[in-house]
């Protein structure tokens, strides 16, 4: 089985490497496709161990090399294999295959299609050894290597201005959030003498409340950067400057769900400390919320859609912090299929239309786009929770959850925002699909992307679909890592009203949605009464949390960088090392006279040269002859 | 009035002066040859007198050493200097600055 692990790990990275060869020249189809086939010898072989942990349910753990061994501290190159992270490596290397084969087509007509594998490779290598590790080291590292292909892949148009600074953001607002993950794992070091999963949280239990409540607090820094909690989520939004395939992987799929696995990873951490995860799940409650807000009224379809990401990932943290951490890796799940799949679908509307992604400009695009339409709307079902796609499954388990648990506020917050959630998906769909075809004032001719890219995307519509009905075999199977946290409401009647009121609830806001937008006719101009009220323009504007940032945090900050270059840097430092630097030019410079070139004028040195170091001889001779006498004197002066 | 040994020594240190003086102010190459053998026999003088004072004849076998030394030195200068002078026209020191840096 061991072998099967080092192949799930490094078939990304030997995809990546190949790649990596053809960056320079020109386009080579092949190299999409040996590396699409990698990847999916890496799913394959994830798919292998899937069947060996259902069979026999043994964790495989090996350590293949010692990384770092000095004194007390012992890090291996350790990996596991159990329930919790084999689950992620199936949704990490089925949702990257499908990327990978969807990626051949949109990139098609790109000059850096092979530079695209090969950060595409790298990052499923990266996101497999943040899953795999056995360590909060491995981890780390993966966390890096992630962020750093997110980077990467955001930036990946860089002579676009708006794409490196949106990659810059991203990786900027992840080293604030890593340092605070830094300072956890360091903490847990310090607290345990051990890195290893196993060790930490045996000693874990022998700490003080307060030693974990910090330790648990700095992990969530981390995880709150990586999945774009508030107040580092600005980057999320902003990363939609990258192709869509890494929205869709990425940004939605796999990474941002990291600091989810994080926390679920480290639930032995937070079982201890409920606090934090009360304050977690409150977090994560009012991130659903804040975030569905900001994507009822956004007129672009990449930004509607992560806004959705960030709502979703508020459900997954509220079911963590409650302690439901098999129902939030089950969201986690669900949330990959389905949300994968609505980017993707988002991409091939824009590709249809020629990267206009303002849904006002679209409007009847079911007619040339059957399959994409079809697609979407599925996944806007499994995403808005309704009977029987996989986000009712999920989201329904959270907000039983938090019923069960009496956090009732957590749970109307997370019921409301199951509606908005249904009201911005289907303004989406009913903007881009139904209606006039609005597109036609601007002179666009869409067309359907190609088959293949149809059929790669197509796996992740049946798990969207049938995703719910492995409820029952994914929790049988990761109980044996997991706490064994039944929800289950007491009376059957409060159960059913509570099911039925959701499921209509739900529906209601996906009416009204159609309703109001299936038949909208013109674009708007921001003239409408609508678009003139305040709460529009919050919501429109993110709550003016950009602009905060940018005029109370990015430009003091340039200021006093300025002060510090001007001032300090250009007066201080500079001015030290010149300042040496000329004494020693200075000195050359005079003293070049010297080397006239005459004979006689060096003569003439050399003999002052002579008298000197004889003079010198002499002094010293004498010193060395009287030293005792020269000592008395000078202590006498009481110099030494 | 007995002659002794620091006469002899004083003598030698009025021609290393001389000699001394010579080489930096001399610009004819000529004469700097000749300031360096005044340079050179003063010291010859020296080894001798001391050689003498202690007897021990090292000093002396060193002088020897030194006239024959000062004797091949002059031989190649001169025949450097013979060269300069045809090429140039003349054998001021002034003028040799090709080592200039």
């Amino acid at each position: 089985m061991e072998k099967f692990l080092y192949i799930a790990l490094f078939a990304p990275l030997v995809s990546s490497l190949f790649a990596a060869l053809f960056t320079t020249t020109k386009k080579k189809t092949f190299v999409g496709i040996i590396a699409s086939l990698l990847i999916f010898t890496a799913f394959a072989s994830s798919s292998v161990l899937l069947a060996h942990i259902l069979n026999n349910g043994a964790p495989i753990h090996v350590e293949m090399m010692t990384w770092m061994a000095t004194g007390d501290l012992y890090i291996p190159f350790g990996f596991v294999v159990d329930q919790v992270s084999v689950t992620m490596m199936m949704v990490v290397t089925l949702v990257s295959t499908i990327v990978h084969i969807y990626s051949i087509g949109y990139m098609d007509h790109d000059k850096s299609f092979n530079r695209f594998f090969a950060w595409l490779s790298a990052f499923v290598f990266s996101m497999m050894i943040l899953v795999m590790s056995d360590n909060y080291a491995g981890l780390f590292i993966g966390w890096e290597g992630v962020g750093l292909c997110s980077w990467g892949l955001i930036g990946f148009w860089f002579h676009k201005e708006s794409a490196t600074w949106a990659a810059n953001e991203a990786f900027i607002m992840n080293r604030i959030a890593d340092l605070g993950m830094l300072i956890g794992i360091f903490l847990v070091y310090w607290n345990t003498g051990t890195l290893q999963y196993d060790g930490a949280f045996e000693a874990f239990k022998t700490l003080d409340t307060a030693t974990l409540t910090w330790i648990g607090i700095f992990l969530f820094i981390g995880a709150m950067g990586k999945s774009a909690q508030f107040p580092l989520h600005t980057w999320l939004a902003d990363a939609m400057e990258g192709p869509t395939p890494v929205s869709a992987l990425i940004h939605a799929a796999t990474m941002v769900t990291a600091g989810v696995y994080l926390v679920i990873r480290s639930n032995e951490l937070y079982d201890l400390i409920p606090h934090v995860g009360l304050f977690i799940a409150s977090l994560g409650a009012f991130v659903a919320l804040f975030a569905a807000s900001m994507a009822l009224v956004n007129r672009d379809m990449k930004r509607i859609i992560a806004y959705s990401t960030l709502s979703q990932l508020g459900y997954m943290f509220a079911a963590a912090g409650l302690g439901a951490y098999w129902v939030a890796l089950f969201h986690l799940m669900a949330h990959a299929f389905f949300k994968a799949l609505l980017f993707l679908g988002a991409g091939n509307v824009m590709h249809a239309m020629h990267d206009e992604l303002d849904p006002f400009k679209m409007g009847g695009l079911k007619k040339v786009m059957k399959g994409t339409f079809i697609m979407m709307t599925l996944a806007s079902v499994a995403l808005a929770g309704i009977f029987p796609l996989a986000g009712f499954f999920s989201k329904d388990a959270i907000l039983e959850a938090a019923f069960v648990e009496h956090h009732y506020i957590i749970y109307s917050v997370l019921l409301f925002t199951a509606g908005l959630t249904a009201f911005y998906s289907f303004r989406l769909v009913a903007l881009i699909f139904h209606g006039e075809e609005r597109y036609k004032l601007f002179g666009i001719h869409p067309h359907e992307a190609y088959k293949f890219m149809l059929v790669a995307m197509s796996p992740l519509l049946i798990l969207a679909i049938i995703a719910g009905a492995m409820k029952g075999t994914y929790y049988e199977m990761v109980i044996s890592v997991l706490p064994e946290t039944e929800y289950h409401i007491h009376s059957h009647l409060v159960y059913w009203v509570m099911t039925i009121g959701t499921q209509l609830f739900v529906i209601g806001a996906v009416v009204y949605a159609y309703k109001k937008y299936a038949d909208w006719k013109s674009v708007p101009d921001g003239s409408s009464d609508v678009e003139q009220s305040f709460m529009y323009k919050l919501l429109y504007n993110q709550y003016y949390i950009p602009y905060a940032y940018e005029e109370y945090i990015v430009k003091p900050y340039r200021e006093i960088s300025e002060i510090f270059w001007t001032k300090v840097d250009m007066k201080v430092v500079d001015a030290t090392v010149d300042g040496i630097a000329g004494i020693i030019y200075g000195t050359g410079e005079k003293t070049r006279d010297m080397q006239s070139g005459n004979l006689s004028t060096m003569l003439k040195w050399m003999v002052a040269g002579t008298v000197a170091l004889l003079s010198l001889a002499v002094v010293f001779g004498l010193a060395a002859r009287n030293s005792d006498e020269i000592v008395a004197i000078l202590s006498a002066l009481g110099v030494m | 009035m007995e002659i002794g040994l620091n006469h002899y020594l004083v003598l030698s240190t009025i021609l290393f002066a001389i000699g001394l003086v010579g080489v930096m102010k001399r610009k004819n190459l000529l004469l700097l040859f000749f300031a360096t053998e005044i340079l050179l026999n003063s010291v010859n003088i020296a080894f001798a007198a001391i050689s003498h004072y202690y007897g021990d004849l090292t000093g002396q076998m060193f002088a020897f050493f030194v006239i024959a030394i000062a004797a091949s030195e002059v031989a190649v200068g001169l025949g450097l200097l013979i060269v300069w002078f045809k090429r140039h026209g003349n054998i001021d020191l002034d003028s040799m600055t090709s080592m200039r840096g």
